[in-house]
Order: structure tokens, then C-alpha cells, then sequence
């Protein structure tokens, strides 16, 4: 297959429109200093929720591990950055926390990913909260439970921006190969995936360590764009906000996260002259979105370019499409 | 089912527009209203302080204002919650300083939503005044120097633990002390650090606890062996509630010192208050004080929110006066004007005391150690800086 095929041009053309977009609005003032902080919010938490759908809605493993991942990269770039402070104590910083976590994720993976549902949210809960606690008693290097202050102010959105769609290209394409294919095949059935010769851990492991790599790159933006991190930052809490973004899209849809990200991001941002009665309206609109769509926004729905231009090709070669559609 | 919805959602637009209006129903005309911004923990884990402060500075402005507002001009407050989250502090300080434009900032409540607002608003230079950060670095940099917008109205840790060190060994004559600590709270491990260094007796012991912790007994039978003095209490109010109580019962008699965690009607509820006595805690402000100002707030405040008066929202109330003294020195409603004021603002009397500020924008301070005996306050001694 070529590279550069109609589908690909066309995804491309789509984030060089959205990119397009943004940077309009900048040009023109209408996203001044605040609705940055809200956009790069929103491509922070688009990393976090692709990252954790590919565990979830992928490989059909609940993990509630994702801020502890996170904190790694956060906790990485600020301390890199702190010493380095340029766009390559940046990427040092980024590479760093992300082969720390993808170790952690795979040092913790390998025994835990063979627990299933409940156990499995348990252990990752727990990973999460050692990798918080470890932080909070790492001294001077972490500053403990005050956490660190002063990171230089590098991530920019355009960074962000780049560092999301990255992410989102990886993971879509992984679901789409082979491994991919195997991984959601555990998803479906492990007995039947693993009596077909599949290693379930191997592919759940996988899936859990990209996951983990992509939070860390999230946190490493989350540090050096907000400049402040602490233990407290990253929670328990933090992955539930992470989970709810990819229930709320549909679990499995990467579309979903993504579209679920933005529009939670900014029903945050027009809520926020209502004070504390922000927090009311904000859960009745996720209650009132689990109950007239219990799967999500999208469901497992994913927009599919190559399928918008095969359909458009399909009916310029075939005229009696409409037969064929009357007929289901 | 349609209609339901519908009817929902007409009433819930009501409700807002009912909020919106009230907003604007205080409004002046552009140009003669003072703009302030507030922003603090309104929900969230914090949420107990930072209502308690929201709450004393929507009553100061709304004094100010009855009382002719600030050179004949109305204040006008936003007001944000920061759902107790760093980055919703980041957002909301953000908000307040480029798109509501307003003058100067009060909060937020905690030390690390301070810091996380610190790079908003140097960006935007416009001045912030927190009344509670009570972090040692909150005002500082890494390299040291001070954050050239920010300011803060309570005093510092490093302060109380001066000052609990000084009443431990002067007022109580303690010559050996344990410390029981929450060594995951950067509170925590602040003052214990300033208190050992300044305590001239014997810290016999340090144990520790963590936060979500409700039974002690362990680490209090091991402290109960121990022959000390005194037992100094770096915590929150709601450890150190059970504290006093199980250490109490067990019969540890000696007496108990805290920092200003402890200010709060909760402890001696917690407690017990047959448990709570010589127990001795720093304080911003006493309930106890006879000054007519300080009985006027109180009187006040249990009107308009039918609830006890604590000293966070003291320091909120004081923190809106402090920026009103700088913008009537000021003359002027520019955030660099009122920032050069409260950089020089000096003599202000609130009711947590009088004070200036210092090249560190902190102010300089007595601070206040309240004794309870059987859970009233029963004394109230002050310890001046150095």
C-alpha cells in the first residue's frame, strides 16, 4: 500500500484544517491567554483518553492507573527541564519519562495483566498510587509533597497540537495492524483468542505500555506548559477524570475520545462563571449523556476517511446503490 | 419524556439567567466600577477554607461598596471556583487577569494553587494577594528572589514554627518535646523543620502519620513511653481532632502545641471538648479579642452566613482591605499602580493584626497562640517577630 493514498492525504488534510483553524483564531485574537490554557487542556487530556482507550476499548482491560503514568512523564520533563531549559531538555525530558513509564508499565504489567476485570483495576490502582508515594518521598530530587514549581514554560499549543496528533496516528494505526487485530481479538474472547494460538498477556502488555508511554508524554506537556506539579496533581481522581472522557466518548472509539475531550473541555470553560454550581451542571450533563447514550457519544463508531472515499468510489462504479440499500 | 426535557432545560436556563442577572444588577457603568477578581476553592478537597474566604470577601466588598466603594468607585467582583486543582487555578487566575481585566486578584486559599497561579499572573502583571499560602516559597523563586505580583496576608510556616518553638520553651517551659507529623504534607514537614531548628530542648522523638489515617493508637502508645514535655502537632484540624482525643484517653497528659490547621470548630467537635484542653495552636486572628472591629466582623458574618466566622475567612476579609488601601494610595486602578502600592503598603490595620509588607511580600506580623482549656479559648498570648 502507498503511503500517500487517498486516505492519508485526506487525513492529512484534515489536521492541517484544524491546525489551520486554531492558529486563526490565534492570528485573530479569538483564543487569547485563557481559551489557550482550556485548548491545550483539551490536547492534553486527547493524548491521556486515546492512550487509555487503547487499554479499555482495545484490549478490554480496565486499568485506573493512567495519572500515575502521567506523573512519571510530568515529574521527568520538569526535573530534565529545571536543569536543561530548552526545547531539548524538553525532548530529553519526553523521551525519559516515557521509557521510565514504558518500563514501570511493563515491569507492572507482565505479572497483573493476567488478572482480569475488577482485579486488574485494583492492581493498576495501586501501581498509580505507589508511583504517587514514591514521588511524594523522593526528597530533594521531586521535592516532595509540595512538588515543583518554576519548570520552565516551554510546550506550547503548537507542541501540544503535534504531540496529539502523533499520538492519535500511532494508536490508530496499531489497532489497525495485525497486532492490533490480535489485540482486540482478547478483547473479544481470551479463551478463544489464546485457543487460536494468540499470547493474550504478550498483546494485553503491549497495549498496556503504549498506553502508559502516550500518558507520560501527556504529563511531560501538563509540566512544562502549567509549570507547577505536585503529588496532589495526580490522584486517583485524575484517572477517573481520564476514564470518564473515554466512557463519555465510547469506549472504543478513538474518535469518541477525542471529540469527548473537546467537548468536556469546553462545557468546563462556559460553566466557569457559575462558581461552585459549575460541578452540578457539569455531572447532569454526563448523567443526562449515560442515559439517552449509555455507550458513549460514538459508541465503538470511528470516522473512517478510507471509508467515506471507497463508498464515493463505490458509487461511481456501481449505479443501483439504492436497490442495494432498500434491499437491507 | 420530550417535554420533561424540555421543561428541564427551560427551567434550568431560568436559573442561570437568574444568576447572570444578579451579576449584573451590581454593575455601574463602564469605567467607574473597580474591577477585583476572586477565585477560590469553592468545591473540591478544599473546599472548607475556600468557601469560608469567598465568603468573607464577597462581605467585604459588599461593606466597601455600601460604604461609598473606594474614591467614590464601586467594586466589582468576579468570582471563579477552582475546583481545588492546580491547573483550574492556572485557568481561572488567567481568565480573571486578560479577559475580566480586573485590577488585582484575591486567593486562592492554598499554597499550591497559589504557585500554580504564579505564572499567570506574572504574565499578565496583575497583582494577587492570597490570604492563606502560608508556604514558605509561595512568594519566593527558585533563585530566590520574590515573585514580583504576589503577596500574602497570613504569615508564613516557617514563622509559626518559630513562634511555637519560642511559647514552647518561654510560656511553657518545655525542655523536651515529640513531634507527630504528616510527612506527605509539605505543611507538615515545613513547620517541624523550623521548629526543630529553633527549639533549644531535646526533640525526644518524630513520628509520623498520613493524612487519611483516623486511628493513632499505635504510634500514640509509643509516644505515651516516651518522657517529654510537650507534643507539637504539625496538622490539619481533622487528624488533629482524633489525635487529641485517642491521646487523651490513653492518658497523655502533657500539653499539645499545632499550627494554625487547628482553627477550626471542628477540632474540639472531633475531639470532644472534655478532651480538649492545654492544647496551645498559632492563630491569624483570636474570636476572643475585644477590638470593635474584630466583634463587628464577627457579628456580621454569623448574620450573612449563618455560620461561625474562622480565620481563613479573617484573612480573606483582611485581604480585600489590604487592596483596597492600595488602591486608594494607588489613585489609579492599574494593576501595575496597585501592585507598586502594595508593594510599598505599609500600617494597615485589619483585624488579624496590623502590618506591612516586606521585601519578601510577606506580612510582618505577631502572631497569635490561642490556649483552649476544656474547649473554650480561654487565653490568648502574642509572640512578635524578631
Amino acid at each position: 500500500m502507498r503511503m500517500l493514498n487517498k486516505t492519508n492525504i485526506g487525513w492529512l488534510a484534515l489536521f492541517l484544517l484544524v491546525f489551520a483553524l486554531i492558529q486563526g483564531a490565534v492570528l485573530v485574537g479569538w483564543i487569547d491567554a485563557f481559551y489557550e490554557i482550556a485548548l491545550v487542556t483539551i490536547l492534553i487530556n486527547v493524548i491521556l483518553a486515546v492512550g487509555l482507550n487503547l487499554i479499555i476499548g482495545y484490549s478490554g482491560q480496565f486499568s485506573l492507573g493512567h495519572a500515575g503514568f502521567m506523573a512519571i512523564g510530568a515529574y521527568a520533563a520538569g526535573i530534565v527541564t529545571k536543569q536543561i531549559p530548552n526545547y531539548g531538555g524538553l525532548l530529553v525530558g519526553m523521551l525519559s519519562g516515557m521509557v521510565i513509564a514504558g518500563l514501570v508499565a511493563l515491569i507492572v504489567g507482565i505479572p497483573t495483566l493476567r488478572l482480569k476485570g475488577d482485579y486488574l483495576a485494583i492492581a493498576t490502582l495501586g501501581v498509580a498510587e505507589i508511583i504517587r508515594v514514591a514521588i511524594l518521598n523522593m526528597g530533594g530530587l521531586t521535592n516532595g509533597a509540595a512538588g515543583l514549581s518554576g519548570i520552565p514554560y516551554l510546550s506550547t499549543w503548537f507542541i501540544a497540537f503535534l504531540a496529539a496528533v502523533f499520538v492519535i496516528i500511532l494508536i490508530a494505526n496499531y489497532t489497525r495492524s495485525s497486532v492490533g487485530r490480535a489485540t482486540i481479538s482478547v478483547r473479544e474472547d481470551d479463551i478463544a483468542a489464546e485457543s487460536l494460538g494468540i499470547n493474550t498477556t504478550r498483546y494485553k502488555t503491549v497495549a498496556f505500555v503504549l498506553g502508559a508511554v502516550t500518558a507520560s508524554l501527556a504529563g511531560s506537556l501538563h509540566a512544562t506548559y502549567f509549570s507547577v506539579i505536585s503529588p496532589d496533581q495526580f490522584t486517583f481522581m485524575r484517572s477517573i477524570d481520564i476514564l470518564i472522557i473515554v466512557v463519555f466518548g465510547g469506549i472504543g472509539s478513538l474518535t469518541g475520545s477525542v471529540i469527548a475531550a473537546a467537548v468536556l473541555g469546553v462545557l468546563n470553560v462556559f460553566l466557569q462563571p457559575f462558581g461552585s454550581l459549575r460541578m452540578i451542571l457539569y455531572a447532569l450533563a454526563l448523567i443526562f449523556i449515560m442515559i439517552f447514550k449509555p455507550s458513549g457519544l460514538l459508541g465503538t463508531k470511528e470516522l473512517q476517511l478510507s471509508k467515506w472515499f471507497n463508498r464515493k468510489k463505490k458509487q461511481t462504479q456501481r449505479q443501483p446503490v439504492k436497490q442495494k440499500e432498500a434491499a437491507r | 419524556m420530550k417535554k420533561v426535557i424540555l421543561g428541564m432545560t427551560a427551567t434550568a436556563a431560568v436559573l442561570l439567567a437568574a444568576c447572570g442577572a444578579s451579576d449584573v444588577a451590581g454593575e455601574g457603568g463602564e469605567g467607574d466600577t473597580i474591577k477585583l477578581g476572586s477565585m477560590f476553592e469553592l468545591t473540591g478537597d478544599v473546599s472548607a477554607y475556600g468557601t469560608a474566604e469567598a465568603n468573607a470577601v464577597s462581605m467585604a466588598v459588599e461593606e466597601i461598596n455600601a460604604g461609598g466603594g473606594v474614591d467614590g468607585k464601586q467594586i466589582e467582583l468576579t468570582e471563579y471556583d477552582t475546583k481545588s486543582q492546580d491547573t483550574e487555578a492556572a485557568s481561572a487566575a488567567t481568565k480573571l487577569a486578560t479577559q475580566d481585566k480586573v485590577s488585582a486578584i484575591v486567593g486562592p486559599a492554598t499554597s499550591g494553587a497559589t504557585k500554580a497561579a504564579i505564572p499567570s499572573v506574572n504574565r499578565a502583571q496583575v497583582p494577587l494577594v492570597s490570604p492563606s499560602a502560608t508556604d514558605d516559597s509561595v512568594t519566593l523563586d527558585d533563585s530566590g528572589n520574590v515573585q514580583p505580583y504576589v503577596y500574602r496576608v497570613g504569615f508564613q510556616d516557617s514563622f509559626q514554627g518559630v513562634s511555637l518553638a519560642t511559647f514552647a520553651e518561654g510560656d511553657l517551659e518545655a525542655k523536651s518535646a515529640v513531634i507527630l507529623g504528616d510527612n506527605s504534607s509539605d505543611y507538615a514537614i515545613g513547620l517541624s523543620k523550623t521548629f526543630k531548628e529553633n527549639f533549644d530542648g531535646e526533640i525526644v522523638a518524630e513520628e509520623n502519620f498520613t493524612a487519611d489515617e483516623s486511628d493513632f493508637s499505635a504510634v500514640l502508645t509509643r509516644i505515651r513511653n516516651e518522657d517529654f514535655d510537650v507534643l507539637f502537632v504539625p496538622g490539619y484540624y481533622e487528624q488533629a481532632g482524633l489525635i487529641i482525643k485517642q491521646a487523651r484517653e490513653m492518658g497523655i497528659e502533657q500539653p499539645i502545641l499545632g499550627p494554625d490547621g487547628f482553627g477550626n470548630e471542628t477540632l474540639i467537635d472531633l475531639a470532644g471538648a472534655e478532651n480538649v484542653s492545654d492544647i496551645y495552636y498559632t492563630a491569624h486572628f483570636s474570636m476572643s479579642s475585644d477590638e470593635p472591629e474584630v466583634k463587628e466582623f464577627i457579628k456580621n458574618y454569623q448574620e450573612q452566613f449563618e455560620a461561625e466566622p474562622d480565620m481563613f475567612s479573617a484573612l480573606a476579609y483582611d485581604s480585600v482591605y489590604v487592596i483596597k488601601q492600595a488602591l486608594e494610595e494607588a489613585g489609579d486602578t492599574s494593576p501595575e499602580a496597585v501592585n507598586q502600592a502594595l508593594e510599598n503598603l505599609s500600617d494597615f490595620e485589619g483585624i488579624t493584626g496590623i502590618f506591612s509588607f516586606d521585601e519578601n511580600h510577606n506580612p510582618v506580623k505577631s502572631a497569635t497562640i490561642v490556649e483552649i482549656q476544656n474547649g473554650e479559648e480561654v487565653n490568648a498570648t502574642e509572640v512578635s517577630p524578631e
